[in-house]
């Protein structure tokens, strides 16, 4: 009782945070980015016809959605240096953990968007004489990425969350200097709760965007 | 039972009856007696209000304005502003009292696709006048041989036509034995081929003398069914008689067009 | 490079200590999940309420947690309560107040949309019949919305398994916190966390694929 909320360390922290939202931004539009690019030729593996293709890319997408991020950040840190006799810094083997992880959850989104294309829009090309591969490229694909925009939005706030996580790498982001300015002020309540806040105001307007989206989709179906 | 007192006072009555949705107004004041035995079809253009003035005499749309006297009682609990405007707020108590006794069958016939057609004949039975379940089935298994479906009590709606799928609907409102019945455009979610079907069920009723309001665009059907007829527009009741006045007389230009351009109608 | 030779059998003599921490996970894990559901009725009945002011509160608590990343709430709850209320959380007490907390905002969303996916016309079906929208819901709604929800509940519950990693940052013994041990006792990180996340991908599996089954046990009545 009669705690008192010392906001003075909130204006005080700001500037470390800050340095750390920084990393967090960098991490978060890296992993983002490999992410949704491999996911893409996992999708591809996936709906491939060749069936060890397929098997490969159904391996990936089940073993990194099976096994929680924290183990593959860990992994990627502490042990695949090992394997291939180099060391990683945490920012690399972060960087790595997430944009795999990310990309097996993108491929599968990349994946359901394709087969809830009709039938009838490849028959419809097909009737006109267009390939398969242009098909896919100028019919499929366009119709994916406009229907998937909430699914991918909903992901890029999933991988804001996880790159919190690095900080258990030591990757110098938000939640890292939260937890260092917590132990060094021994304030936890004020620190801990603006590092939450600070995390709302990144997230936020892409969940928002996210609920848009869908609204908006609905309303035209 | 349909055997209150023998008095000619009308079982539902509604005065000035309007709703709103936001600023659109789709019921501008219709007044109504519905007398027991009577059968009234409800007839007009789409936008017309004719379903909305049907949901608002059992509560599926509150009404914005006006009353309803459901067998000379008010529904709702009417409150004076102190600029002399009246709210009235209805109480789900007073909604489900009422629509114990004013049935509904509806355009999208709304049966509960994770019972069995006997079970969605006997939900009503049990969960609202508290009957056994054993005097609740007798009773289902009755109600669902009349529309002839005895054979079908333990299939699912799945496996029924949009025929079969009605007259389950309105078996599963006779089993309340409702003194009014509504009908919201019973059959116009059906194929062509079973919207007969559906129509003698409705007929076979009105032999009873069951009082019945009707929704429908099928004027040929809207002409037999009916005692009485009325032809709404834009919200308000532009005419009004009986069948035979309304069908074979119309005295307003609207009404007589409206008739004329119904293809379908021949008498 | 040099061949690494690799050496499970080192890490597989602590054995015991990675027993325990499968347990630390699941014990975690199903108090979360329990408690989870009871709040996530909770958060549910308050998001659907006539009564703005607790949708609004409902609404709030959601889009907290789904805009911050859990190990903030980790963090917070274990450090700050202390500091405040001179309160002390145990590690356990900690990582499953986190958790529950956290899964009723999800498991609420997806009550919320289990139940706002049945169509109106059920509720006009069984009040047309003079139900109260209490009989409504429990004889109408919620027996043809919990078939709907079944496949969302599991993946919720995966993602708490999966989060229940988190507790090792408080010092819990569950699986990876028990392994980061196993790791510094044995030099051995390759292997540790190669077989963590074995284990994890195991369980998750076969957790997966019993879900799956009773799924379309469910489907087919």
């Amino acid at each position: 009782m009669g705690y008192q909320f010392d906001f003075s360390m909130v204006i005080k922290i700001l500037p470390v945070l800050w340095r750390g939202v920084i990393v967090t931004l960098e991490l978060w539009a890296a992993c983002l980015a490999i992410g949704l690019i491999l996911g893409f030729f996992i999708a591809l593996m996936r709906v491939s016809p060749a069936a060890p293709l397929r098997f490969l890319g159904r391996a990936f997408v089940e073993i990194f959605r099976n096994i929680p991020a924290l183990i593959q950040l860990i992994w990627f840190f502490y042990a695949f240096p090992i394997l291939i006799g180099a060391q990683l810094t945490p920012f690399t083997a972060a960087v790595l953990g997430i944009s795999l992880n990310t990309a097996a959850f993108s491929a599968e989104i990349y994946r359901s968007g394709i087969q809830s294309i009709e039938r009838g829009q490849w028959e419809g090309a097909m009737a006109i004489g267009m390939s398969r591969v242009a098909t896919f490229r100028r019919v499929i694909l366009p119709q994916v990425f406009r229907r998937m925009l909430p699914a991918f939005t909903n992901r890029a706030v999933e991988v804001a969350k996880v790159t919190s996580l690095a900080s258990v790498l030591s990757v110098h982001e938000l939640m890292y200097q939260g937890r260092l300015l917590s132990s060094t002020y021994y304030r936890p309540l004020e620190i801990l709760t603006t590092v939450g806040i600070v995390y709302l105001v990144m997230i936020y307007p892409m969940t928002w965007t996210s609920a848009a989206l869908e609204r908006r989709m609905r309303r035209k179906a | 039972m349909n055997d209150t007192t023998p008095t000619d006072a009308p079982i539902l009555r509604c005065e000035g009856l309007r709703k709103s949705f936001g600023n659109l107004e789709v019921l501008k004041g219709i007044d109504l007696d519905v007398k027991r035995g009577d059968r009234i079809a409800i007839i007009g253009g789409s936008g017309s209000g004719k379903s909305t003035f049907l949901r608002c005499l059992n509560f599926m749309e509150q009404p914005t304005g006006g009353k309803v006297i459901l067998d000379g009682e008010r529904i709702g609990t009417p409150r004076t502003g102190r600029d002399g405007s009246e709210t009235v707020t209805y109480r789900e108590r007073d909604l489900m009292s009422v629509r114990k006794r004013v049935g509904m069958v509806f355009q999208q016939f709304n049966l509960f696709p994770h019972m069995s057609t006997i079970e969605n004949v006997m939900e009503g039975l049990v969960t609202v006048l508290r009957q056994s379940k054993s005097a609740a089935r007798t009773r289902a298994a009755e109600q669902l041989d009349r529309v002839g479906l005895g054979d079908k009590l333990d299939v699912y709606p799945s496996r029924l036509s949009g025929g079969q799928q009605q007259r389950v609907a309105i078996a599963r409102a006779l089993a309340m034995d409702p003194e009014v019945l509504l009908f919201d455009e019973p059959t116009s979610s059906l194929d062509p081929e079973l919207v007969g079907e559906v129509l003698r069920t409705i007929l076979a009723l009105a032999e009873d003398g069951r009082t019945m309001l009707l929704v429908t665009h099928e004027l040929g059907f809207a002409y037999r069914f009916a005692t009485h007829v009325i032809y709404l527009y834009d919200g308000v009741v532009h005419e009004t008689g009986t069948a035979e006045q309304v069908f074979r007389n119309p005295q307003k230009e609207k009404t007589r067009a409206f008739i004329a351009r119904s293809s379908e109608f021949s008498l | 490079m040099q061949q690494y030779e690799w050496d499970f059998g080192s890490v597989l003599t602590y054995w015991p200590m990675l027993l325990q921490g499968l347990w630390g996970t699941v014990a975690i894990s199903t108090l979360a999940i329990l408690l989870g559901i009871v709040g996530g009725g909770l958060v549910a009945a308050m998001r659907m309420s006539r009564y703005r002011s607790l949708r609004i509160l409902g609404t709030a608590y959601v889009e907290f947690y789904r805009n911050t990343p859990g190990i903030v709430h980790f963090f917070w709850v274990y450090y700050a309560p202390p500091v405040v209320a001179n309160v002390n959380l145990g590690p356990l007490e900690a990582a499953v107040i986190a958790l529950a907390t956290q899964s009723s905002a999800f498991y609420a969303e997806v009550l919320r949309g289990g139940i706002q996916s049945i169509g109106n016309g059920q509720w006009e079906g069984a009040t047309a019949l003079g139900m109260s929208s209490k009989d409504a819901l429990r004889r109408i709604i919620v027996p043809q919305a919990a078939r709907r929800m079944v496949a969302p509940f599991v993946e919720r519950s995966f993602e708490i398994i999966k989060t229940s990693s988190l507790a090792s940052t408080l010092a819990y013994g569950e699986l990876l916190y028990q392994g980061m041990q196993i790791a510094s006792i044995t030099y051995r990180p390759l292997e540790t966390y190669t077989l963590l996340a074995l284990i994890y991908f195991l369980l998750l599996y076969l957790l997966s694929s019993l879900a799956k089954f009773a799924e379309d046990r469910l489907q087919e009545v």
